[in-house]
């Protein structure tokens, strides 16, 4: 009896102190995108997110990647290298490289699908599915490696078996969400420099991931008592 | 035996009861939707009649009895030329005089037009500047039209051809013409369409490019003065529009517009300098703009606009007040008429300026009066004779009014006579006459804008009121329909009882109150007399237990999608960008399904929903085959949805936007005649040669599955019969789209049918998904077969498919060609809307390990059905299990139409109170007006299609029931 309370106390501390981590975790990419948003203008000249809007893009996506593959080697959430020769590692980032690519390679065409110019604006769009890839994609490589099997279980229903896989189904969805979301101001007449093609969506996404990092860490210490995770 | 009839008569007799309450439920819609009409969409006939110079408005003598004379018609002409110098949105303070001891004035748009200024205060007896009030609409185009005839414009000029802007009614320019005048244009080409091929000499200039401040001005300016030193005109128009696109690109507080304004006044100069005896100057705008530069409303800048004359002999008895005098615009139709000696335009409305007539300032005070009066007299003669005709023709006159204006007009008129047959009447009785005229011609005016220009509230709040409870009813019962105690009989008879009653009642009080009967008002008392009962049973029958939550039984995600789908109705910009933003809003909704099924770890096999899932506990066991299948789906559709997105045509007055070259027709390709043949008989050919080799293979096999797809068999068929007339009353290339449109909603359905288990005893249900997505695939079709919610963009070349002579003299004919044209997505996707409650049942034969029958053994298996549950248990009954739940079956066909009505009915419950609420929006007649009568019309053809499609799915039940009840007979033989 004792020795049950003494796990499950032990359980939520460990519980609290890993949410905390989550939550320097999260802080710490909201911090890189405001970075990359304020910080290029002492470097390059007349740089503003609107104007130079695809420098931005590229700004924010590299330091994202960065913040979270700093994140992946200090946190390292999930502690599975049981294999751990060099040549299996330099496997595995050639497929996560290879995945990136595939996922900004659909994310591209599925903005086509939905209703996206296809000829004119091809960078663009591209680089908005590199930025939606970099919010999405990335931090699922990083927590899941490239298996898709874990990916489809993180998204379904009752599927997340830890804090960091529910964060990171959170943020993802708002991320979609929000780039859902940025279309919508896009036919409305009101001639604002950021209803251009793909300016509002790439706000979008990146309003919708800041909220998911900021979001999900309360969510999570808001229902840390119902949140059970099958540890396997 | 006998049992056996009876049930079938119960069952006849239900689902003719579901069809009848279906129509009841749509009868209520309808209702909603004339009574908001009768109030939104004011209507004027316009009259065909002209006047002439033959005929005077009314009897007595003309004053001066020049009728005899050369260019005097109903007055002796005071001009025999005009120019008419028409600035667009030359609002009022932007020629008003500014005094001369205040400082400069610092707004670029005050005190630029100074030579009017200049000569006002220097020839004060020559010039007057008005403030001319404007009736909204105060777009060029209706300006225009008022300004030439003298009426006030409203929304639908009923017997106004839709295609072309042509002006039928009598005008100016059209009495100008037939005294023989020679009349130069140059400006603004709306004019070209307008007044087609009624000038001796035009030079127009694209009104379209608003960015563009210089080519209209610039081209005018070239050709104006040379026109004019030329002499060969008697009326010369220039319409700038210089002002007006200035200020829809920088609005009036910019720098520009004080460049523009002062090009104007050195317009003037020009044209005073240039100006003859004979010749009147009229400097006019046709409407003001607001503080940024728009125009189209109501508001006080907008309908404020300058008009200023000039004579250069003198005109006036006295010199112009301190502050101009305010006067309708539409007054500068008479005036003209009867300086220049034409008869008034038939349908004026407008009252002359009369001391424009009092004969210059050297004349006696009694003749000045006199003559004053006179025109007067003639201008409510003509005006009286206007109502007349116009009352005779509709009724939109209330008699009693009418009534009081006629006595109003037959007192001056009698009391004018008598002063004309004792001349030695003093001025002050000529004054009191032609008071008394001017106060019949403002009640008349003022009764012609109640009606033609004001919006019936009542009736539109009337209205959308209906249209709401008739969806909160479509909500309530397709809730009910499926619980097994729906009352079929009550809830249909009582409400149809109580409505009848209602309107006999109406009638009655109507009738004895000696009121006209309106068809309208009457058909809405039925419609809520019979929507109280049935909305009181459901008061009384709603549990104080039942939460409200349990009232919107859609999924929230549906929900919103929906929610965002008729807020959209509310933005002109997004009724603009429909075409764009359904499929963007169908394609967000079939990857929620697909994310949906993922989620919910239904990404089974449809074979395998039958079993209970054993819990989501198990994600990993999955079997990944059926995830990608659904994926595949959602792809293949939003492919199919990008397609069709090709075929897009461009709304109006979108410079960035191509429209699809797929639209044009094919008919440009010389050698279709000889391409054509050869295609038919190639592939006739190749049908030939297949069909003999699988002669030599071996007997044809043909996949069937038994009676299993009885229902959805005739639907589709059915559809494919009546696409093809829709296919051919397109345009060669649109039939890719139609082919596309099956290819949807084949994937569609499919999609759907994944998600839904097939519940085998029933109650069965359609999701509310499935019905949204099935209404948001009818708009998307809507816009990819080319069409748009405007006039415009009517394909009105269908009319003459199959009749390539035209239709002589009946109408409605090519009407239903081109409704048939423009509904046809609608039509189709209401028919075949019971495929979506027949397709699980059909996808049910679709598991992954597919068993091969051989051949002829369904024909045993077809006869007896009942046999399948022993030693061919694993045999799907597909759509047999509809028919073994007759009752079930009825009640999801009635619950399926309620929930395609309510999606149907929401949707224009939206644009109704869009176009309500946003009545004085500037886009109101461009985009909502519109969009509510394409969407009105579209669901009513959607409705009578649905009708149909479920008729017919009880037409081939009742032909399978009979099938059976005589194979049941033979057997018992």
């Amino acid at each position: 009896m004792l020795t049950l309370l003494q796990r499950v106390t032990q359980g939520s501390t460990m519980k609290n102190t890993d949410i905390k981590r989550l939550f320097y975790a999260h802080l710490l990419c909201v911090f890189s995108i405001i970075l990359s948003t304020f910080v290029p203008s002492f470097f390059l000249e007349s740089f503003s997110i609107l104007e130079t809007h695809l420098t931005w893009l590229c700004i924010c996506s590299v330091s994202v990647i960065a913040v979270n593959l700093v994140l992946y080697f200090v946190v390292k959430p999930n502690v599975s290298s049981k294999r751990s020769s060099s040549s299996h590692k330099v496997a595995r980032f050639l497929k996560c490289c290879i995945y990136f690519l595939m996922s900004c390679f659909s994310f591209h065409v599925i903005f086509v699908l939905y209703g996206a110019p296809l000829i004119e604006l091809v960078l663009e769009t591209f680089l908005f599915a590199v930025i939606l890839s970099t919010f999405t994609t990335v931090p699922c490589l990083c927590l899941l490696g490239p298996n898709l099997k874990a990916w489809l279980r993180v998204f379904s229903r009752n599927g997340v078996s830890s804090i960091w896989e529910n964060s990171l189904q959170i943020t993802t969805i708002a991320s979609f969400i929000g780039a859902w979301l940025g279309a919508f101001p896009i036919p409305l007449d009101w001639g604002r420099p950021w209803q251009v093609w793909p300016i509002s969506c790439t706000l979008g996404a990146t309003f919708g991931y800041v909220a998911g990092l900021v979001l999900s860490p309360l969510w999570i210490y808001r229902n840390r008592k119902q949140l059970t995770y099958k540890n396997n | 035996m006998r049992w056996l009839g009876i049930g079938t008569v119960y069952l006849q007799m239900q689902k003719v009861s579901v069809l009848l309450f279906l129509a009841w439920v749509c009868f209520l819609f309808y209702a909603g939707i004339a009574l908001f009409t009768s109030g939104f969409l004011l209507t004027r006939l316009e009259l065909t009649n002209h006047s002439s110079c033959q005929e005077p408005p009314g009897p007595g003598s003309l004053p001066w009895g020049h009728r005899g004379q050369p260019g005097a018609c109903w007055m002796a002409a005071r001009f025999s030329r005009v120019v008419l110098v028409l600035i667009d949105a030359l609002r009022f303070d932007f020629a008003q005089p500014q005094r001369s001891a205040e400082p400069p004035a610092s707004l670029p748009f005050l005190g630029k037009l100074g030579s009017l200024q200049k000569i006002l205060e220097t020839q004060p007896h020559h010039a007057r500047l008005y403030r001319a009030q404007v009736d909204p609409p105060t777009t060029t185009m209706q300006r225009l039209k008022a300004l030439t005839t003298g009426s006030l414009p409203t929304f639908i000029d009923a017997g106004s051809n839709f295609a072309s802007h042509a002006i039928v009614e009598d005008n100016l320019i059209k009495q100008l013409n037939s005294a023989g005048r020679r009349i130069v244009f140059m400006g603004d080409d709306t004019w070209k369409a307008l007044f087609p091929g009624a000038f001796s000499q035009a030079f127009f200039f694209p009104s379209f490019n608003t960015r563009d401040l210089h080519t209209v001005d610039n081209g005018i300016l070239e050709h104006l003065y040379p026109t004019m030193d030329s002499g060969e005109w008697d009326v010369l128009i220039a319409h700038f529009l210089g002002v007006d696109h200035c200020g829809h690109r920088h609005g009036p507080h910019h720098p520009e517009m004080a460049k523009k304004l002062s090009q104007m006044d050195q317009v003037i100069q020009g044209l005073v300098e240039r100006l003859e005896n004979d010749t009147l100057l009229v400097v006019a705008g046709d409407h003001g703009m607001t503080v940024s530069g728009d125009h189209g409303g109501d508001s006080e800048l907008e309908v404020s606009a300058a008009l200023f004359l000039y004579s250069p002999t003198a005109l006036f008895p006295s010199t112009p007040p301190e502050e101009p005098e305010v006067i309708p615009q539409i007054s500068l139709v008479p005036t003209l008429a009867l300086l220049l000696g034409l008869p008034i335009p038939f349908g004026n409305i407008g009252e002359v300026i009369a001391e424009l007539f009092s004969g210059g300032k050297d004349s006696q005070p009694h003749s000045s009066a006199l003559a004053q009066a006179s025109a007067l007299h003639i201008n409510a003669q003509q005006v009286s004779r206007f109502l007349h005709t116009y009352s005779a023709a509709t009724q939109d006159f209330q008699v009693v009014e009418l009534r009081r204006l006629q006595n109003l007009f037959s007192k001056a008129s009698a009391d004018y006579q008598w002063l004309l047959k004792n001349p030695q009447g003093a001025e002050e009785t000529l004054k009191t006459v032609a008071a008394e005229l001017q106060q019949f011609l403002r009640g008349a005016r003022a009764v012609c804008i109640e009606f033609w220009a004001r919006f019936s509230l009542v009736r539109m709040a009337g209205g959308a009121a209906l249209l709401a409870a008739a969806c909160f009813l479509c909500m309530l019962a397709s809730q009910w329909a499926t619980s097994p105690a729906f009352p079929f009989y009550s809830l249909l008879l009582i409400p149809v009882a109580w409505g009848v009653a209602g309107a006999m009642v109406c009638a009655a009080l109507l009738a004895t109150t000696g009121l006209k009967l309106d068809v309208v008002v009457l058909a809405a008392v039925a419609a809520v007399g019979s929507l109280l009962p049935f909305l009181w049973n459901a008061w009384a029958g709603w549990g104080p237990g039942r939460p409200l939550t349990s009232l919107l039984p859609i999924p929230r995600p549906i929900l919103l999608l929906l929610l965002i789908r008729l807020a959209a109705f509310f933005s002109d910009s997004f009724v603009v960008a429909e075409a764009k933003a359904t499929p963007f809003l169908l394609g967000s909704l079939i990857l929620l399904l697909v994310v949906q099924l993922h989620w919910e770890g239904q990404m089974l096999p449809p074979k395998l929903l039958t079993i209970p899932r054993l819990g989501s506990s198990a994600p990993t066991g999955l079997p990944r085959h059926s995830g990608t299948y659904a994926l595949r789906l959602g792809v293949g559709l939003l492919l199919c949805t990008r397609l069709a997105g090709l075929f897009h045509r461009c709304p109006e007055e979108t410079p960035a936007c191509h429209s699809s070259p797929w639209l044009n027709p094919l008919a440009s390709m010389a050698d279709l005649d000889y391409v054509v043949p050869q295609i038919y008989r190639h592939m006739q050919e190749e049908f030939r040669g297949r069909l003999e080799r699988t002669r030599s293979e071996g007997p044809l096999t043909v996949a069937v599955y038994q009676l299993g797809s009885v229902y959805s068999a005739a639907m589709v068929t059915a559809l494919t019969l009546l696409a093809f007339p829709l296919l051919l009353l397109h345009t060669e290339r649109i039939s890719l789209v139609f082919l596309l449109l099956f290819l949807q909603s084949f994937l569609l359905l499919h999609l759907l049918a994944a998600g839904v288990p097939v519940p085998s005893p029933g109650p069965f249900t359609v999701p509310w998904q499935a019905v949204s997505a099935w209404a948001l695939m009818a708009a998307q079709t809507f816009y990819s077969t080319g069409h748009q919610p405007v006039f415009p963009a009517i394909h009105w070349h269908a009319a003459f498919v199959g009749f390539p002579e035209g239709h002589g003299s009946s109408t409605w004919l090519p009407a239903l060609l081109v409704g048939a044209n423009t509904f046809a997505s609608h039509l189709l996707f209401a028919v075949g809307c019971p495929l979506l409650l027949l397709w699980p049942f059909l996808c049910e034969s679709q598991g992954p390990k597919k068993r091969r029958h051989p051949p002829g053994h369904e024909a045993e298996a077809k006869v007896r059905p009942e046999e399948e549950e022993g030693e061919e248990g694993e045999e799907p009954l597909m759509e047999m299990r509809l028919r073994d739940a007759p009752h079930h079956f009825s009640a999801a066909l009635l619950q399926l139409g309620l929930k395609y009505l309510f999606v149907l009915g929401v949707q224009i419950l939206a644009c109704v109170l869009a176009a309500s609420i946003l009545r004085r929006h500037l886009m109101v007649w461009k985009v909502f007006a519109p969009k509510f009568i394409f969407e009105a019309l579209g669901f009513i053809v959607s409705s009578v299609g649905l009708l149909l499609g479920i008729a017919l799915v009880m037409r081939v039940d009742g032909a399978v029931s009979s099938w059976f009840r005589q194979l049941v007979v033979s057997q018992q033989r």
